[in-house]
């Protein structure tokens, strides 16, 4: 029965070309625009580290003056200074810790034919790897010991890795950064986490660093420091933040494997807290934070505010297509009310009727749905031409694929509903006469 | 023409009718707020800088290795790029108004012991900066050399809470000085940061933007005596005459390299390609508004073809037997007009409402003023006009039916 609908809707749809083409074109449109939208607010939400994100929290603390403190309505500081990074680091209170901040650091390659450059960095403990499960193409992380002796080693991206050695194991070379010989130890494999969930303090979405390097070792050799440093009181800095100064500049992970040693560790923060302020370290009663992050994600909004307004519009102008789509389908039933009648007085139910109309309404959005698929093609290729951050991310994968003609099928089918409705209720007499 | 047949039809219609109202209704609504939309991102990419920006060059480097003596190196390269033909003015800072590569900011307070800051400023430190950027001083002086204090120094007192390093003077903005002082002389009166330090304000400029945070007040800037070198971070800012920009970026550029080649240049470029990039997304997002309207009216006016056209074929008789009862084809053609415009009309007010609504829920969501009324006419016209250029097609085609179609068929 189905496959003979099928054959009818083909046909009604090929006797009224213009009617046809107008409803597919405005389910196409509709389509092409929500999808394009969906797909990028897909992406730029989408998990970094899936699996992982769950047992990772952000810990925040805050030691500044009661200068702008509001009891009850203020967030703890953004980052973290140093002396409370590595007290809370010594403590290893969680399963894992890293302390970590961004840099910029000159690279000289021993490869003359390459002028030295600028590559982003990241100084961290070397929990960061395992934590975050950075694969690794070549060799491995730094030791435990590295930290503690300020070893002149050295992590980098394959991206670079491709750059200086042209792809090949370079670990056990040398590399020349911030003036510094460090030893490769370890290539990092394909591992692009998006958003940086990890410091979004410099950017949001993109290609993640190059070189990674112990913290210790970064500041033994006054790498330069890169991202926001947030100083309090008469707290100051120039490009390397002092590390008994009232400022802001790092930040601080921990993994705990089970949901009660969240708990657990938010009452450590507190108890810490209070602890510095008996110091007198610290002057507003323990105010501490501990997000996931996705809690952390959410708290920062790092979906722009232009994707999810381009997403509402997007939905918006899917509606307007629907109603017309609604009007146009009313349009073409309620034409072949005489080819109806005859049916329904040669014995077609009500049902089957309506059945028929829908699978035409079906057809439509399917043929709808391909346009939309391209729409959203070339929607997407116009946002990756775009000057954000987030642009080159833009990419359809197989969800959204199927996503697409789903909603494209369902939007139509609903579209159809009313008119097909309409147009079963005419009175087969009533139209047998007029013809 | 009487509009009382136009209704007596259109509610033997009325699916088809609410239909197109609901369409134009939609339409009116997101057109109205995209176009306010627009409105405030031309606003925000015009806002002004208060900077010579058409005369401004922007060089960064950063060094390889050892940093030499940066001070000597620093009064090396200024007396270097000075020599250049066409250079005008050279300054340093690490930042300009709109900058993407970050900013520096600070609380200012009215007492030295405040609990929530008065408000929040940029903050522009270097020297040279006011003749460099063009910076048009409407009241008190510029900095003297000798109250200028240099970099490394002004963190050191700041860190060791020995004030005597730290700089004792200011130059804030008019819009600061409003702030602070409404109605009142700015000169000479005491501000504190939200460290306590106080500032006494000898100097007023007119404009000058801050870097960015600017839903924090976009004009709230203040200048700092303090000295600053390359490997503080800062750039090296060059004025010249417009037509000289490409010219004084290469020739200074080449002049750097070559006296200290153990450096690297990080950016090279005019203070508009700055500011292009500062507002990029603003542009493209104004961009897809436009597109957006354009595909919405799009849309909508091919429903509307699509509709009348339907409503014209399935009306021919009745209007064979108009024309044969004597309406002529300009009857016939403005009947399909009024009533479109019928429809429209209730289609704009119903609109009108929903883009009120709208508006509401994005002030909630997004920082956005109130959609003002003159949007609205916008909206309204917009839809009137596509309506009609609509309709005319299938109206046309209605008053084309030959009389004798009334004798047809019956």
């Amino acid at each position: 029965m189905l496959g003979y609908y099928f054959d009818l809707a083909l046909r009604s749809l090929k006797r009224n070309k213009v009617l046809t083409a107008l409803m597919v074109l405005a389910i196409a449109l509709g389509i092409g625009a929500s999808m394009t939208t969906l797909t990028v607010l897909h992406v730029l939400s989408g998990d970094p580290v899936p699996g992982r994100s769950s047992t990772l929290y952000y810990a925040q603390v805050d030691p500044r003056d009661l200068n702008g403190y509001l009891p009850g309505n203020s967030q703890p500081m953004y980052q973290m200074s140093w002396i409370d990074g590595m007290n809370l680091l010594r403590a290893k209170r969680a399963d894992r810790q890293a302390l970590m901040t961004g840099g910029l650091v000159p690279v000289q390659p021993d490869n003359t034919r390459l002028d030295p450059f600028y590559e982003a960095a990241r100084f961290t403990t070397v929990d960061f790897f395992s934590m975050f499960g950075v694969p690794f193409a070549y060799g491995h992380a730094w030791h435990a010991v590295d930290d503690e002796a300020r070893a002149r080693v050295v992590v980098i991206s394959s991206a670079l890795n491709d750059k200086l050695f042209g792809g090949k194991d370079s670990t056990g070379q040398t590399l020349r950064v911030s003036g510094a010989t460090l030893r490769i130890v370890g290539v990092i494999g394909d591992w692009h986490p998006n958003p940086q969930f990890y410091d979004l303090t410099r950017k949001n979405y993109g290609e993640n660093e190059g070189v990674y390097v112990p913290l210790s070792t970064s500041q033994d050799v006054g790498m330069h420091h890169d991202g926001s440093v947030t100083c309090w009181g008469k707290g100051g800095t120039g490009i390397n933040p002092d590390h008994a100064s009232r400022c802001a500049w790092l930040q601080f992970w921990v993994q705990l494997d089970k949901p009660d040693e969240a708990a657990a560790y938010k009452t450590f923060l507190v108890r810490y807290s209070e602890q510095q302020k008996e110091l007198g370290r610290f002057q507003r009663p323990p105010n501490v934070q501990l997000r996931d992050v996705m809690q952390w994600l959410d708290y920062n909004q790092v979906v722009p505010d232009d994707v999810r307004l381009q997403a509402w519009l997007a939905f918006g102008f899917l509606l307007v297509c629907l109603v017309n789509t609604v009007g146009l389908m009313l349009a073409k039933f309620m034409r072949r009310a005489g080819e109806l009648g005859v049916r329904r007085a040669l014995g077609a139910s009500k049902r089957s009727l309506f059945a028929q109309l829908l699978v035409e309404s079906g057809v439509v959005g399917l043929a709808g749905g391909s346009g939309g698929l391209l729409l959203a093609l070339l929607g997407l290729w116009l946002v990756r031409q775009q000057p954000a951050e987030y642009a080159p991310l833009a990419q359809l994968d197989p969800a959204m694929l199927l996503a697409t003609f789903l909603l494209a099928v369902s939007a139509s089918l609903l579209a159809g509903l009313l008119p097909a409705w309409r147009a079963c209720q005419i009175a087969p007499a009533v139209q047998l006469k007029g013809n | 023409m009487d509009i009382l047949p136009i209704l007596a039809t259109l509610r033997r219609h009325k699916l088809t009718a609410w239909l197109l109202v609901l369409v134009m209704a939609l339409t009116c609504a997101i057109v109205c707020n995209a176009v306010f939309l627009i409105g405030q991102l031309l606003q925000r990419m015009d806002m002004p800088s208060g900077i010579a920006e058409h005369e401004l060059v922007q060089i960064q480097l950063g060094y390889i290795g050892d940093t030499p003596d940066a001070k000597a190196q620093t009064q090396t390269d200024v007396a270097a790029l000075q020599q250049i033909a066409g250079v005008k003015q050279v300054g340093l800072d690490r930042y300009l108004p709109f900058s993407l590569d970050g900013s520096s900011n600070t609380g200012i307070n009215l007492k030295p012991q405040q609990q929530q800051n008065t408000l929040d400023a940029g903050q522009y430190l270097g020297q040279n900066l006011l003749p460099t950027l063009g910076v048009r001083l409407v009241e008190g002086r510029n900095f003297l050399p000798s109250e200028y204090v240099d970099f490394d120094t002004a963190v050191a007192a700041l860190n060791s809470g020995d004030m005597k390093g730290f700089p004792q003077v200011m130059i804030i903005t008019q819009a600061i000085a409003e702030r602070l002082w409404p109605g009142q002389q700015a000169l000479g009166k005491t501000l504190y940061t939200d460290g306590g330090i106080p500032f006494r304000v000898i100097g007023v400029i007119a404009v000058l933007a801050r870097q960015n945070n600017l839903q924090q007040g976009a004009q709230y800037s203040t200048y700092w005596p303090i000295r600053m070198t390359s490997a503080d971070g800062a750039n090296y800012f060059i004025r010249c005459a417009p037509q000289d920009r490409e010219s004084v970026l290469k020739a200074a550029v080449t002049k750097l390299k070559q006296l200290n080649p153990s450096r690297v240049v990080l950016k090279a470029r005019t203070y508009d390609q700055a500011r292009r990039a500062f507002f990029a997304n603003d542009r493209a997002m104004a961009g897809m508004l436009v597109g957006v309207i354009v595909a919405l009216l799009t849309v909508t006016a091919l429903g509307i073809v699509g509709l009348t056209s339907f409503w014209v074929s399935q009306r021919r008789r009745m209007i064979g037997v108009r024309r044969a009862l004597g309406a002529t084809r300009g009857d016939i053609l403005r009947y399909f007009q009024t009533e479109n415009f019928l429809l429209a009309t209730i289609g704009i007010a119903l609109g009108m409402v929903l883009a009120y609504g709208i508006n509401l829920l994005l002030m909630r969501h997004y920082e956005l003023p109130r959609l003002p009324a003159v949007y609205f006419p916008i909206g309204a016209i917009a839809l009137w006009v596509i309506g009609q250029l609509a309709v005319l097609g299938p109206a046309l085609r209605a008053a084309a039916v030959p009389p004798v179609v009334a004798t047809r068929s019956v």
